[in-house]
């Protein structure tokens, strides 16, 4: 089986646990506007690669990958979902960690029977979510959030542990009303063991440049850190009020 | 050889060291205190050492605004007594010395050229004695003298095309660490009474070799008297055996001050000190006469020391330097070769001077690796990197297999053992330049000249990867044998006209010689032969106006390739691909075994370093276009460095590919200048990102409610 590989990074370091091997999916059904990569989005590029060649590189450099393992993120890793799982159940099986940052917008609640055997070689989920309101998402992102929103639950059922990144973007996602609302629902999961707000950035604007599309967020100024710091806490006030609310009834 | 165990010793277990002979090593790890704590022992800076920091940034202030130099000596020629005392504040001062009588004045070192010390006086707007100009031209020859009454036509052309660059022929060749320790542990008259029992003991069948040998352990006395003298000038009897930590730290720097006053070298390295001195402070602290502040103060004044020498250069120097770096490499840390780690609470404390002082460049505190160092070190090391990004590492693992665990590090990767083990600094060998060569059969591709053999050069509208590789390895056998040879002449020179008799006098009688080579444009070449093995590379020839000093045109060389066209992909070296890394080892091996084809200057010991750090940019400045597409003027990748921008699949599987050469042929050292943003290593400091704990957070939205 194929793979449809977009880049890999040896020395990840921000996509989950340790040191990474870090693999970009190519192609992502999402077009959010703040996106940072969007060399990765089209599905008729990348270079074919296999498993085995894959896990290959990780092997050769496999001692400074002792306390991390492998990524799949993209592009969106979801969409190749024969091959991500073949990738992960034969890193698995070598007992390599494996952590699967994704957008979760492949997630289909009607059938996820056909992501169970995925998740059952995933170590750890990184989950993005872009925006808790379904109509400001499909805005942000070109999709609704039902599927996203239904998937963390799913993984919180399953007993997969999550971390939820969320990026602040200056109109988009700075109202502290949304975020305790995201908060309030970050709330219900069990498995969650991390918080990332991310500072919007504007990195990717040469990127566009370099393949002549129009940067949609040009007049956005990035995010000081404390801005994101001070989002951070918003969610979390959201998410105590949840956890009260489930200490109560229990 | 020792009679009595001195009472500066007391508190001391004794060993060999002081029974038998010479012997720091047995010294330090019978009495080192291994430290496996974290940094909270830490002393900040006294009074006197935040008034006396103040006063050397004051003083670095008017120096760059005087245009790089405060004060110059033009008529007192340094020599280890020459000049009286200096001080920046005698009262404040734990740790006394200067170069010359005053700070940042530059002495006059005339012993290695004449004509260099005139341009670095030149340049700064003053002017040597013509007295001592005379004394140097007409009675007293020069290192730089010498070698060019030696060198031969293919040398001194050689040299101006720059396929070797950098030889120390005209400045002092450096490298060699005089075990400074041995100073403070037995005191200057034991040292003397030992060398004298060495020249004593020595052959008496008076060949060359032995009277040579005589002569420089004659001068090896006169330089240790010499030093004697040093420590009177400041009132201070460094005949005996230090008694203190301070006296330590004094009668070592005495040492190396005396080296500094004698040698402008090319790197004038500290050795391994750190741990050493810990001892010393160690029994004073435990004999309660000592506090850590004074202690972390004797640190902080002496690294002050270090980063006030200074050295007379000239603007060619500097630019093949890129600054005006002194290399005061001191090694920390490291294992010992029964498995203990040798990380003393003066470890911590070498460390804290970038703390207390600020961060600097010099010395040069280079942390010898280990996976056996204690984590909090570990930490605090990594801690202190990101802090101050001032901070060298280098494989201990692998050098400890060959220098044991008494070994130094002089310059930036040379190591040796301490008092053992010299080096014969070489410089290097721009193998990229070597690659052009064999393509154009010996022609520089930048002056039209034949500087090589007249080979046949490439025929045909493309390169052919094997006639290339064919070419090449005919012209690196030109080149390594033109490199030994052209390094004989300068050593040999070195020790005749310009002996390092200090820091000679701190080694053992029968010292193990490096015959230190070096290569640059590794990445070049590895890139442009795959380059040619894996995508089709099409040579561009021209004409070119060969001219004379003048600038006139007096010939014209005909189709030289001047440039190349590439069609297709190739991998690069720096991606952890074996297509290409496997050429980058093929060379480096090949190299070597070609400079060990040679005789060497004293039967010294061929190694080969791939470390160019700085003078990397020069060198590309002299560099042609190269079949990797790289263009004329465009810096040479440093040391081993991948080509700027073409590692693309992150630190690991560029530094996998650095780790693929192999040390056995490039025992000189191998450097890999690696940059990273802080945050690029982690979330560490990234206050929005945290791990969560559910039952945590439900306890304080239940607590909040309460409230």
């Amino acid at each position: 089986m194929l793979g449809y590989i977009h880049s890999t990074e040896s020395f990840g370091t921000v996509d989950g646990p340790g040191v990474r091997f870090v693999i970009f999916f190519q192609g992502c059904p999402m077009r959010c506007l703040y996106c940072h990569n969007p060399d990765t989005w089209g599905f008729d590029a990348g270079t074919e690669m296999t498993v085995e060649e894959l896990l290959r590189q990780f092997e050769r450099n496999k001692a400074f990958y002792k306390s991390g393992g492998i990524t799949a993120t993209g592009g969106e890793p979801m969409a190749q979902l024969p091959f991500l799982t073949a990738l992960f159940t034969e890193a698995k099986r070598r007992g390599i960690h494996t952590c699967l940052d994704t957008s979760g917008i492949c997630f289909d609640p009607a059938h996820s029977e056909r992501f169970d055997a995925l998740l059952s070689v995933t170590d750890l989920v990184m989950l993005d979510i872009k925006h808790i309101d379904d109509e400001r998402h499909k805005a942000l992102t070109g999709h609704g959030n039902a599927g996203i929103l239904a998937f963390a639950q799913h993984l919180s059922s399953r007993g997969v542990p999550l971390w939820i990144r969320h990026v602040i973007v200056p109109g988009w996602t700075d109202a502290p009303a949304e975020q305790e609302a995201l908060g309030y629902f970050l709330g219900g999961l069990k498995t969650l063991k991390a918080l990332d707000c991310l500072p919007y950035h504007d990195f990717g604007k040469q990127k566009y440049a370099a393949l002549g599309i129009d940067y949609p967020l040009a007049d956005t100024q990035p995010v000081p850190p404390e801005t994101a710091a001070q989002a951070r806490n918003t969610i979390l006030k959201g998410m105590k009020k949840s956890l009260r609310e489930q200490a109560k009834q229990a | 050889m020792f009679t009595a165990f001195a009472t500066e010793w007391e508190g001391f277990e004794p060993g060999r060291w002081s029974n038998t002979s010479v012997n720091v090593r047995d010294f330090i790890l019978k009495n080192y205190t291994p430290y496996d704590g974290d940094e909270s022992f830490l002393a900040g800076p006294t009074a006197a050492t935040t008034q006396l920091w103040e006063q050397v940034m004051e003083l670095s202030r008017q120096e760059r605004e005087a245009g790089g130099v405060l004060d110059m000596d033009t008529k007192i020629i340094s020599t280890i007594t020459s000049h009286g005392p200096g001080y920046l504040n005698k009262y404040l001062e734990k740790i006394v010395g200067f170069q010359t009588d005053k700070p940042f004045k530059r002495a006059l070192q005339p012993f290695g050229g004449i004509r260099m010390a005139q341009q670095a006086c030149k340049e700064y707007g003053y002017e040597v004695d013509p007295e001592v100009v005379e004394i140097f031209t007409k009675y007293r020859k020069t290192h730089n003298q010498g070698v060019f009454d030696a060198y031969t036509p293919e040398m001194k052309l050689a040299r101006h095309a720059a396929i070797l660059t950098g030889l120390p022929d005209a400045y002092g060749r450096g490298r060699i660490i005089g075990d400074y320790r041995r100073i403070a542990l037995y005191g200057i008259d034991m040292l003397i009474e030992d060398k004298e029992h060495q020249k004593e003991t020595h052959f008496v069948r008076m060949t060359s070799k032995n009277i040579r040998l005589r002569e420089e352990l004659s001068e090896q006395i006169n330089a240790l008297r010499d030093l004697k003298k040093l420590g009177e000038i400041y009132g201070l009897d460094i005949s005996r055996p230090a008694k203190n930590a301070q006296e330590a730290v004094q009668w070592l720097y005495f040492g190396y001050l005396a080296a500094v006053k004698e040698q402008n070298g090319a790197a004038m390295s500290l050795g391994r000190t750190s741990t050493f001195l810990d001892i010393f402070i160690q029994r004073d602290l435990d004999r309660g006469i000592l506090t850590e502040s004074e202690a972390q103060e004797l640190i902080d004044h002496f690294i002050m020391k270090l980063r006030m020498v200074r050295f007379a250069r000239t603007p060619e120097y500097n630019s093949l330097f890129s600054g005006d770096p002194t290399w005061i490499t001191e090694s920390i840390g490291g294992v010992s070769v029964d498995g203990q780690h040798m990380v003393t609470k003066n470890s911590f404390r070498y460390l804290n001077t970038l703390n207390n002082l600020g961060t600097a460049p010099e010395p040069n505190m280079t942390v010898l690796w280990s996976t056996k160092l204690p984590t909090n070190f570990k930490r605090f090391c990594a801690r202190m990197s990101i802090k101050s990004s001032s901070i060298q590492y280098e494989n201990d693992d692998l050098m400890r297999v060959i220098h044991g665990d008494d070994y130094a590090i002089a310059c930036c990767v040379s190591s040796m053992r301490v008092g053992k083990e010299m080096q014969f600094f070489g410089a290097r060998a721009n193998l990229a330049k070597c690659l052009l060569y064999a393509i154009n059969g010996g022609v520089d591709e930048r002056l039209g000249v034949q500087v090589g053999p007249k080979y046949r050069p490439v025929e045909g509208e493309y390169l052919d990867y094997d006639d290339v590789m064919q070419k090449y390895d005919d012209m690196m056998e030109w080149l390594a044998e033109l490199y030994v040879n052209t390094l004989n002449v300068i050593h040999y020179m070195h020790d005749k006209y310009s002996y390092e008799r200090v820091q000679m006098a701190l080694h053992d009688r029968e010292v193990k010689r490096y015959f230190a080579t070096g290569i640059a444009g590794l990445s070049v070449v590895a890139d442009s032969l795959s380059a040619i093995k894996y995508a089709k590379v099409k040579p561009i020839r021209r004409d070119i106006k060969i001219k004379n000093r003048a600038g006139e045109v007096v010939d014209v060389a005909r189709n030289v390739v001047v440039d190349y066209e590439i069609e297709g992909e190739f991998p690069k070296y720096g991606n952890d691909d074996d297509r290409v890394d496997e050429i980058a080892v093929q060379i480096v091996r090949t190299f070597m075994d070609k400079i060990r084809k040679h005789h060497t200057y004293r039967s010294s010991i061929p190694t080969m370093s791939i470390l160019t750090i700085t003078s990397n940019v020069v060198y590309g400045k002299k560099t042609g276009n190269t079949p990797d597409g790289r263009k004329q003027g465009v810096p040479l990748a440093p040391g081993a460095n991948p080509m700027h921008g073409r590692d693309t699949h992150g630190a690991v599987a560029s530094l996998s590919s650095v780790a693929k050469l192999p040390f056995r042929h490039a025992q000189d050292g191998i450097s890999n200048t690696f940059s990273i943003i802080p945050d690029a290593l982690g979330k560490n400091t990234h206050i929005f990102a945290g791990d969560l704990d559910i039952d945590r957070l439900t306890q304080e939205a239940l607590e909040e409610d309460d409230d």
